[in-house]
């Protein structure tokens, strides 16, 4: 049985925040694919297409007949623990901090055999499951559960090093006043969320659901403008010493393409907000965050970016605004890249069209706030960098993985889908 | 020699030595161009007042050792800013019409002060009519041409929400009646009109016939607009002069700019 993790005691002012260091970051091409399937949580090995011969660990050419056509398939991730036991020290500072680690041997139904990270639930020669979750370093470790779901499973410390639970975390959401801004809130204080922090640009403006928000648990507004350097600095001053997921849910939207959006008013707008926004809260939150990787149950663990779908593939009849996002999603690669160093997750969450004011004339299926908030809260659960919500924006990103040309051609001659 | 010879400059001399010595003070009109200052909100398909912005570019540092500076941006009518009649739709076929044509004498002269911040305290769409008018007049005497009329609310004193006062029908905040505004640029030919919200009109000034009176009536008549003004409640009802000088934008519709006023001392105990 998992104990369940308590709301963590306040800091002794007098202790020193620990350094966050990542497990072993090597891997070869081939060893990617892992971190590539992690990424959206799916368990998947290589397949030789000759031989259909599943393939673990991963390498360039089939065991069973040396084909190089290895291709990675979902497959199934039901096995046996065969074997296991419990790391007590380890020459890698990450896994001595940890220490002691459950590892053991599962053997797959469809075929291989994996040394993996073991949950503290799996019972010896029992049937277990496979994950496959990205570690503090971005790759893909693989992890075995018990079979059946158990009480507080998620509590379990290995597992949760490669989660980002809102458990007793607290949380800033970046625009309260957006159409996400409510359901992304109630989302958060129904995920035990210790305190959630909400962004209010411009109170001098008046919004409906402000009095709503407010009568949240836990939630507390704060003055925060992303499109304001001097706002989001002056916010990150005072609390960005306690902010353990950053939720960037600020967007600027207007319909228009290039030559048809007549002038740049909007789009300057959108690349600022959508895009020179993130860049403010990171170089503001960033380096906080990334220095309290590892700062016990409730460190600094997700960054998370709510973008459009559109990033991956121009809709002309949102030209600019795709062409922001496109902006946004390329600096959350980089975002990434500097997070990762102190184990902070960028997760990233592209949604197709909205159902608001914006995209009142399009046709359904869209989604809408409470899915998107959804959605974020399982990502994060589940450990996952990228999401895409919706059927639309799955199909998108379906055709994209197929050919991006072939998607272009379908997005700019039919007036986009 | 002094910098300024007083037999030869007698006016400006004196002027020079009443500010020196106190008899004539000087009042900033004018409202700190802040990020969070608000702007004039319009139905969001249509575009937006740019908000104050700053970012810095250095300071003292690795990005520039021995100075700080910042870049900012902003809508020609952020903040205390002035308008011109190109402005305006009545005013676009008009000579001198932008901030970088107007004469510059234009920019300086005497103001009236009314005071309607007892109405606007009542009523928050507080009209500023005919018999207002009538009233300060029979006090103060007729209002002279080619004056600055500053309408007093003390809606400079608000903040946040009640500053724009938005309810579901718009905002609603004090401005000239149509034939208020008319009696002003038609009758009295004033040089300009100043105001303390947001716009020189009412809030509500759209469901006016015309729309937006005040806008409409200066404008199509090569008066200039001075909007978010501050501090009027320190000004006596005559006898300051007005000192607002726009930026000089090339064709610009308007500037944010420092409004100061000269007030004698008698005025302001």
């Amino acid at each position: 049985m998992t104990t369940p993790i308590s709301p963590p005691p306040r800091k002794d002012p007098q202790k020193r925040t620990r350094v966050p260091v990542v497990p072993p970051d090597a891997r070869s091409r081939a060893a990617l694919g892992l971190s590539v399937a992690a990424a959206r949580g799916r368990f998947m090995l290589q397949v030789c297409k000759e031989c259909s011969a599943i393939q673990y660990p991963p390498r360039d050419a089939c065991s069973s007949c040396l084909s190089v056509g290895l291709d990675w398939q979902v497959v199934s991730s039901r096995g046996r623990l065969v074997a296991e036991t419990v790391v007590r020290t380890s020459t890698h500072v990450y896994f001595r901090e940890r220490a002691p680690w459950r590892v053991g041997t599962v053997q797959l139904d469809c075929g291989p055999s994996m040394i993996c990270h073991v949950h503290g639930d799996c019972v010896p020669q029992g049937n277990v499951h496979i994950i496959n979750r990205l570690d503090k370093s971005g790759h893909g470790v693989l992890f075995a559960v018990p079979e059946k779901e158990m009480p507080a499973m998620e509590d379990d410390p290995q597992l949760r090093e490669l989660t980002c639970s809102p458990k007793f975390r607290r949380i800033l959401i970046t625009d309260a006043r957006s159409e996400s801004g409510l359901a992304l809130a109630k989302a958060f204080s129904g995920a035990d969320a210790a305190i959630v922090f909400a962004g209010e640009a411009e109170s001098w403006r008046h919004w409906p659901e402000r009095e709503n928000l407010q009568r949240l648990d836990n939630v507390e507004l704060v003055p925060l403008d992303v499109s304001d350097t001097q706002s989001v600095e002056e916010l990150c001053g005072e609390i960005g010493g306690k902010v353990d997921i950053l939720v960037n849910n600020a967007r600027f939207v207007r319909p228009g393409g290039v030559i048809d959006g007549g002038d740049l008013i909007f789009a300057q707008q959108e690349i600022e907000v959508n895009c020179l926004g993130l860049m403010r809260l990171a170089q503001a939150f960033g380096p906080v965050m990334r220095g309290r990787g590892a700062d016990g149950v409730n460190s600094a663990t997700a960054w998370v970016n709510i973008l459009s779908v559109y990033a991956y593939c121009n809709l002309p009849q949102f030209g600019a605004y795709s062409a922001s996002s496109a902006a946004a999603h390329s600096l959350s690669q980089c975002l990434r890249s500097e997070l990762r160093v102190g184990g902070v997750r960028v997760m990233n969450v592209y949604a197709s069209a909205t159902e608001d004011e914006w995209h009142q004339p399009l046709p359904p299926p869209k989604v809408s706030a409470t899915k998107l908030a959804s959605a974020v809260i399982e990502g994060l659960r589940e450990g996952l960098e990228d999401i895409y919500v919706g059927d639309v924006a799955k199909d998108l990103i379906d055709r994209w993985t197929a050919g991006p040309k072939l998607l272009e051609l379908e997005m700019t001659r039919q007036g986009g889908s | 020699m002094t910098a300024i010879n007083c037999q030869d400059q007698t006016a400006l001399a004196s002027l020079v030595s009443a500010m020196a010595n106190g008899e004539v003070t000087t009042v900033d009109l004018t409202h700190t161009l802040d990020p969070d200052f608000p702007v004039i909100i319009l139905p969001p398909e249509f575009g937006q007042c740019a908000r104050f912005r700053m970012e810095e570019i250095s300071a003292y540092d690795h990005r520039g050792p021995a100075w700080k500076w910042h870049n900012f941006s902003c809508c020609e009518h952020t903040g205390t800013h002035f308008d011109a009649p190109i402005h305006w739709i009545s005013g676009r076929d008009l000579s001198n019409n932008s901030v970088d044509e107007i004469p510059v004498e234009r920019f300086i002269g005497p103001a009236c002060i009314i005071d309607c911040s007892e109405g606007a305290a009542q009523d928050d769409d507080f009209e500023l009519t005919p018999e207002v008018i009538g009233a300060w007049e029979a006090d103060h005497g007729r209002i002279p041409p080619n004056c600055w009329v500053l309408m007093r609310t003390d809606w400079s004193k608000r903040s946040g929400a009640a500053y724009l006062n938005m309810r579901d029908d718009g905002p609603h905040s004090p401005g000239p009646s149509p034939a208020g505004i008319r009696l002003l640029v038609e009758q009295r030919d004033i040089r300009g009109f100043g105001v303390e919200t947001v716009g020189t009109d009412a809030g509500q000034g759209q469901h006016y016939t015309p729309p937006f009176p005040a806008h409409y009536t200066l404008h199509g008549n090569n008066k200039y607009g001075l909007q978010c003004l501050n501090n009027l409640d320190l000004l006596p009802p005559v006898g300051s002069v007005v000192i607002a000088t726009p930026l000089k934008i090339k064709k610009g519709t308007g500037s944010p700019l420092r409004v100061l006023a000269l007030v004698p001392r008698t005025h302001t105990g």
